[in-house]
């Protein structure tokens, strides 16, 4: 008999296509599994997604200011900043209308903006607003717009306030991301260094990244013993030995930092035994805490778990027979654990290393209460402008970066290490 | 064989205890022949395993000492005794390849690249896994990890090879194909191999020599045949093959063989007298199923009767479950001749001769 090979789908007993009804079979499956993770999916959309999304939309948003003033800045665009000095009339006279009916809340919230651009406008406007309400009370309509203003204030006749308007009149603007790396616009719109007194974003990032790196190679090299010995103890021991790796995480934060700060501070536990001892004298006591190494310390410990506890997965699960099957073969131990004890352990540096990492970099409470002034990382600027100043462009932008260098980190880390090495337990 | 200066592993008055309560190992007393291959085999927890770990130097004797070559070995570290193993588990490093695995004892010995390559290569093609030096461990099925095991516990060439039940993870089939090819590249190359297991026809199949060992002590260290066919004790009789037990009283010895009266008044069996001494001591008759006869004759020497409780169609042979005596787990194997029409519930006549009933202790 002759063989033919079809070339045709393939068809059920019923004559169905095979797919068809492979598909229709599998879907009542896929619909329960969806309903099942919809609420989380929900959830996660909702409180991640969004969030985050925001976020990067607030980062480059500078809508408000132009809803403000709207037909200012149109007529603003119209200057030809070559041929005036200063701008037309049309611009003044918009400007006019706009501060005598704009909303005062909005006005309000667009003036912090303009602030951001040049200190002074805030005080600015808020006079010449008073003057014009005046004006327009009276009933007067002014013959020259551009004159009431400049007699008003003579500011109106300083054409670098004009200038700083070229960084707002558009909807978007990367001037948030300029000024978390000490940049700003100048008044041509170039991207200039901030003063020297207002630099302090580029300094407090080495400093994150010190820091992070830092912590991170002092948890692996006092975690991973630790791991090791977590990992090769008899149970009855292994379980005590887990439930003091594991005790701070049943600890406040702020408990274990404040506890830092009582061993740490100058009359603090650390020193006083130091004099007792006579290692160092009354008048010799070392700053340890409210500075970069208070810092260090403290993260050091809090962080500490986060490195075990992945190391400790992965090495439970290395076979001991590996290290005598190394020597068995002639490796003396140290070969053994370089050769084959170590390269057995890194998804475990790996998942502690990159967990570490991501939770020093943007980590702000124990910064915040034992860093001091030289010890505080970007996490506490981002609280600062959130809480205090209410720059929330600036803290998105600060927050956008921090997530880019997390995704660079990550992306970096696949490529060299692989994301599949990765092994949390 | 059993001469120290001939003796190429051995071990004298080995104790070990990890306690200092419980003696794992008592007193173990074992010589090996150069090129001899011998298996321990026991139950779990017998103290096999133990004995081969000290042997590998991964545990310390608690007294006595361990010669290799005639030289003692107990100060010797692990990485110097030149000792090949294969784990139970073949602890093949995964994040090695195959290559990788077997040019590790070579690096750390310092042989130079192109050796190591050859050596390799001969390796792989002794264990038939020639083009498989570029895979993982991962990658390998049960019974090629296997191979790659031994491959690498022989490609640095050692002076003894242990094995540590290496065909315990493996499906039966596989087992005893893996048990004539290990046999086989011993036969090849002639190398001393400790061989561990608690399956007792992998031992029979492989070994030279086997030391049954029962609660840390060797009850019985003999060839495969000796070790079947004359038992010494009443462990080694039930542990090694299947074994049909009668338990009695001594009422006569008369040389090396003895009457038994059997419990419960079921009457007296002639049998050779191993580990009984005296006139009335408790003991157990030992009888292979294949020894008990079944034809009507009575030309054996003890000749009994028993009631058919289970038959079993095995194709080569029927087994048969009676009632003998009042052991209703009395097994007879009857080959299947095609003669054999008895059913369930039928009386049979049984027969067997005196040498082939050993009484051993209770």
């Amino acid at each position: 008999m002759e063989v033919t090979i079809s070339t045709a789908e393939l068809l059920t007993t019923d004559g169905i296509p095979l797919k068809q009804s492979l598909s229709k079979a599998e879907r009542r499956n896929k619909l329960r599994a969806f309903l099942l993770v919809f609420p989380l999916l929900l959830f996660i959309f909702v409180t991640f997604v969004m969030p985050i999304g925001d976020m990067l939309l607030r980062s480059v948003d500078d809508s408000q200011i132009n809803s403000v003033f709207p037909n200012t800045f149109d007529e603003y665009k119209n200057w030809d900043k070559g041929a005036d000095e200063l701008p037309p009339e049309e611009v003044y006279k918009s400007l006019f209308f706009e501060l005598a009916n704009g909303d005062k809340r909005q006005i309000g919230k667009a003036l912090t903006r303009m602030n951001y651009a040049k200190s002074g406008w805030k005080s600015l406007i808020k006079k010449t607003t008073r003057e014009i309400k005046k004006i327009v009370k009276k009933g007067e309509e002014p013959v020259s717009y551009k004159d009431t203003f400049i007699n008003i204030n003579k500011l109106w006749a300083d054409p670098t306030y004009w200038y700083s308007f070229n960084q707002m009149v558009k909807d978007r603007s990367s001037i948030y991301y300029w000024n978390a790396l000490d940049r700003t616009f100048d008044e041509d719109g170039d991207v200039v260094l901030q003063d020297e007194k207002r630099r302090m974003y580029i300094k407090t990032w080495l400093r994150t990244f010190k820091v992070s790196i830092y912590v991170t190679i002092f948890c692996l090299i006092l975690g991973f013993p630790v791991a090791h010995l977590l990992a090769n103890l008899p149970l009855r021991y292994s379980n005590l030995l887990m439930i003091f790796v594991l005790l701070p995480f049943w600890t406040s934060l702020l408990v274990r930092t404040t506890a830092w700060i009582v061993m740490l501070q100058q009359n603090g536990v650390i020193n006083g035994i130091l004099v007792w001892l006579g290692v160092i004298s009354e008048d010799g006591r070392i700053q340890m805490v409210y500075n970069e190494v208070g810092t260090l310390i403290a993260m050091t410990q809090i962080l500490l778990p986060f490195m075990i506890l992945p190391l400790y997965s992965v090495m439970r699960v290395i076979p001991k027979s590996h290290m005598r099957a190394a020597q068995n073969l002639g490796a003396k131990p140290v070969t053994a654990f370089l050769r084959v004890y170590l390269p057995q352990t890194i998804p475990g540096i790996s998942a502690g290393g990159l967990l570490v990492f991501v939770l020093a970099i943007g980590y702000f409470i124990t910064p915040e209460l034992v860093g001091g002034k030289d010890g505080k990382l970007i996490g506490s600027w981002i609280a600062y402008h959130l809480k205090t100043t209410l720059n929330w462009g600036l803290c998105a932008a600060l927050g956008a970066i921090l997530l880019g260098i997390m995704l660079i980190f990550y992306w970096l880390y696949n490529k060299i290490v692989g994301i599949d090495n990765i092994k949390l337990g | 064989m059993n001469d120290t200066s001939q003796s190429f592993v051995k071990f004298e008055k080995i104790d070990k205890s990890y306690d200092g309560e419980v003696l794992v190992v008592k007193n173990l007393n074992l010589d090996i022949a150069k090129g001899e291959f011998v298996t321990m085999l026991g139950p779990s927890g017998s103290g096999k395993t133990t004995t081969l770990m000290m042997l590998a130097g991964f545990e310390t004797p608690t007294n006595g000492e361990i010669f290799l070559d005639t030289k003692p070995i107990s100060k010797i570290p692990p990485y110097e005794r030149e000792i090949g193993m294969v784990f139970q588990n073949y602890a093949l490093f995964p994040h090695m390849t195959v290559a990788e695995n077997l040019s590790f004892p070579l690096e750390v010995r310092k042989i130079s690249k192109p050796d190591i390559k050859e050596k390799v290569q001969k390796a792989l093609d002794m264990v038939e896994l020639g083009n498989f030096g570029t895979r993982f461990p991962a990658q390998l099925s049960g019974g090629q990890q296997q191979r790659v095991a031994l491959a690498r516990a022989l490609v640095f060439e050692p002076r003894l090879v242990l094995m540590d039940e290496p065909l315990g993870a493996l499906d039966k089939n596989l087992r005893e194909q893996m048990q004539y090819e290990i046999k086989h590249i011993h036969d090849r190359i002639g190398i001393t191999v400790v061989y561990v297991t608690h399956d007792q026809s992998e031992a029979l199949t492989m070994s030279n020599r086997i030391a049954v060992f029962n609660d840390g002590v060797v009850q019985q260290l003999s060839t495969p045949n000796i070790l079947y066919e004359k038992p010494e004790n009443s462990f080694v009789a039930k542990f090694i093959g299947e074994n049909n037990t009668l338990n009695g009283v001594v009422r006569e010895v008369n040389g090396s063989s003895c009457t038994v009266e059997l419990d419960g008044g079921f009457g007296m069996v002639k049998a050779l007298k191993i580990n009984v001494n005296e006139v009335g001591e408790k003991t157990q008759l030992s009888i292979r199923p294949e020894r008990v006869s079944i034809d009507n004759s009575t030309s054996g020497s003890n000749n009994f009767s028993g009631k058919i409780e289970e038959l079993i169609y095995l194709g080569d042979h029927i087994r048969a479950r009676l009632d003998v005596c009042g052991n209703n787990e009395f097994i007879v194997k009857v080959p299947n001749e095609g003669s054999f029409n008895h059913k369930e519930g039928d009386e049979l006549k049984l027969s067997w001769n005196s040498e082939d009933v050993r009484a051993l202790d209770l």
